[in-house]
């Protein structure tokens, strides 16, 4: 409240905006993040060999790190950091796009039963109740292990249709506060059309929890995705996937351990810096809110 | 009170609804049927087919279908393993005990060193300490249960063989070993699968204890607590930390999905014989039945837990209590 107030034209906005740029936490994280996206985007510029390239599967097998190969080579002697960028690709492409997906259509569906209320309310929160008290991925590996073979289209689709519980929870509870402010009451007696108050009025006072769980989203559905191919039913091989390149070390764990390292800690730095950016976000937005809420607690 | 617990009760009541109906819908949208699976000889005819769907009352319409196999999950008849080759109950029965022995002591480890770090930091907030026990718990936070698993396996077990690689007990010898030497095995056995999930979720909760911790360090009682002369720590440790305790009981509830998604993989990694490495063992088989009671099994589970959870808050805070 101190500095921000004297700017002229939305106090709140450059209270955040200020908070934002001094947290050490959202350098890291957007650097890290920024690194990520560009491999993903120049993946074929940057890796050395063809990642599906079986290079000499007499004499390539199995290698470990050497300058030929920075991070060795796999059991099929293709090339770990070839296979470990273009998995870059795929992992980060299939994250992203399942929770654009699912953010908007739990920031709707939220504002829609929150604005709304009475019976598509209670519905849908007692569905979401149920849905988010069971680990997401046994739903996943119910779906999945039913169906066998999935698509990477459909494994995307299916991480986005389990992952927006959450938001739509969290943004329900914010259109419920403003439902019956003086505005959104003022421009319902103004005959604004109910679409209209919803877009204008009752959402951008909803979107910033849909932001921190974004950004909260993109990296646990990277460990979703990532578990799926580790137990051998998400990203299926001869595509590389983060996990997938763990999945193929993890049978032979006591001498081939750089298959399982790298990726390993692709994952971890990737996810690392969406969840530093999700609690810089949620403290620069709401700085009230010290305890986390009930839904998005620490295992959300 | 009563009215609250009723509530709470129709809500996990609500989500083992949902959990069989899902269940049951999955199992029918899948392709294929299972007699014509079982009877896939090209020369058995496809009246037999026929009769065996009718004497399994596959032929019958999908709501009566619903309502048997609802009455028989709730009876405890959970069909049968093709992989194993006998009723998923017996299946269940035999490793619901080991997951048990692996989530308790994982998790009455985890609360402690937790409850422990998190204090630590609530302590002093914004010291030094505090911010480097932070970054450390994000970092475990946001590692793969899997990938921390297999790096443990490769260091301890592998690397530096000072543990065993998997299973519970050794596979040779266990049965030659004096009674000391027998639990001493089981101990070896234990400790990296154990440790593995105590921390995996030992920085969930130390997240949530900091700050509950936090949100009470303003309240009127701390600063008349300070004013009458009792020192920061005391404060802390004495007021505080008991009036922090009772989101802690909530977050035992909120964990425990957590608890079985790193059980699950945990499991798996290091090859304990329990009801995560059934399940995920049925995915590989194609065992449909074993997956699906596996699925629902961990889901009532979790949601017994999380009910559990809540009415002991209920019966701890006086403010549900009477109110």
């Amino acid at each position: 409240m101190n500095a921000g107030t004297a700017v002229p034209g939305g106090p709140e906005r450059s209270v955040a905006a200020r908070r934002l740029q001094h947290d050490p936490r959202v350098r890291v994280a957007l650097s890290v993040l920024a690194v990520i996206a560009l491999t993903a985007v120049f993946a074929p510029l940057l890796a050395p060999y063809d990642p599906r390239a079986q290079l000499d599967i007499a004499h390539l097998q199995s290698q470990p790190p050497s300058l030929a190969h920075p991070l060795g080579t796999d059991t099929y002697s293709r090339d770990v950091l070839s296979r470990l960028i273009y998995g870059t690709r795929v992992s980060f492409t299939v994250s992203l796009v399942a929770v654009s997906i699912s953010i908007t259509f739990g920031t709707l569906l939220g504002a829609v039963a929150g604005y709304v209320g009475g019976a598509i309310d209670a519905v849908l929160m007692r569905l979401v109740d149920a849905a988010l008290s069971i680990p997401a991925i046994l739903l996943l590996i119910a779906v999945i292990a039913l169906w066998g073979e999935i698509s990477i289209v459909s494994l995307t689709l299916l991480l986005a249709g389990l992952g927006w519980f959450t938001v739509s929870r969290l943004v329900r509870s914010e259109t419920l506060a403003v439902r019956n402010a003086d505005y959104v009451v003022a421009a319902r007696a103004l005959g604004v059309p109910a679409w209209r108050v919803l877009v204008r009025h009752v959402l951008p006072n909803a979107i910033g929890p849909a932001i921190v769980s974004a950004a909260l989203a993109v990296g646990n559905v990277i460990l979703l995705e990532a578990g799926l191919s580790y137990l051998g039913i998400g990203v299926r091989p001869p595509t590389a996937s983060w996990g997938n390149i763990i999945e193929e070390g993890a049978t032979r764990v006591s001498d081939v351990w750089w298959l399982t390292l790298f990726p390993g800690l692709a994952i971890l730095m990737t996810v690392f810096a969406c969840n530093a950016l999700g609690d810089a976000l949620r403290d620069a937005l709401d700085p009230r809110q010290l305890l986390p809420a009930h839904d998005d607690a620490p295992f959300a | 009170m009563r009215r609250y617990l009723a509530a709470r009760l129709g809500q996990a009541l609500g989500v083992v609804v949902f959990v069989t109906t899902f269940a049951f819908v999955l199992m029918h949208l899948a392709p294929g049927d299972p007699i014509a699976s079982v009877l896939s000889r090209p020369n058995i005819p496809e009246a037999v087919r026929e009769q065996w769907r009718a004497s399994y009352g596959l032929d019958r319409p999908l709501s009566e279908q619903y309502l048997h196999w609802v009455g028989n999950t709730v009876r405890g008849d959970l069909g049968f393993s093709f992989s194993h080759r006998r009723p998923v109950r017996d299946v269940f029965a035999d490793a619901i005990p080991n997951t048990l022995l692996l989530s308790g002591i994982g998790l009455v480890l985890s609360f402690a060193v937790g409850i422990m770090v998190g204090v630590a930091q609530a302590e002093r907030p914004g010291s030094r300490r505090d911010r480097w026990l932070g970054r450390l718990l994000l970092v475990l936070y946001s590692v793969p249960d899997f990938w921390l698993a297999l790096v443990i396996l490769i260091l301890l077990a592998y690397r530096l063989p000072i543990f065993p690689a998997g299973g519970m007990t050794d596979p040779v010898m266990y049965d030659y070993l004096s009674p000391g030497a027998k639990l001493l095995d089981r101990i070896r056995h234990l400790a990296l699968p154990v440790f593995t999930l105590a921390i995996l979720t030992a920085a969930g909760i130390a997240r949530y204890q900091r700050a509950a911790l936090l949100a009470v360090l303003p309240s009127d009682w701390m600063r008349t607590a300070l004013a009458k002369g009792l020192s920061w720590r005391a404060a802390v440790t004495r007021h505080a930390f008991r009036n922090a305790l009772l989101p802690t009981i909530t977050l035992f509830g909120l964990s425990v999905p957590a608890f079985a998604t790193g059980a699950i993989f945990v499991e798996k990694v290091f090859s304990w014989p329990g009801l995560g490495l059934v399940v995920i063992n049925g995915i590989a088989a194609r065992d449909y039945p074993l997956v699906t009671a596996g699925v629902m099994a961990v889901s009532v589970l979790v949601a017994a837990c999380a009910l559990i959870a809540d009415i002991a808050v209920a019966i701890a805070d006086p403010r549900v209590r009477l109110g």
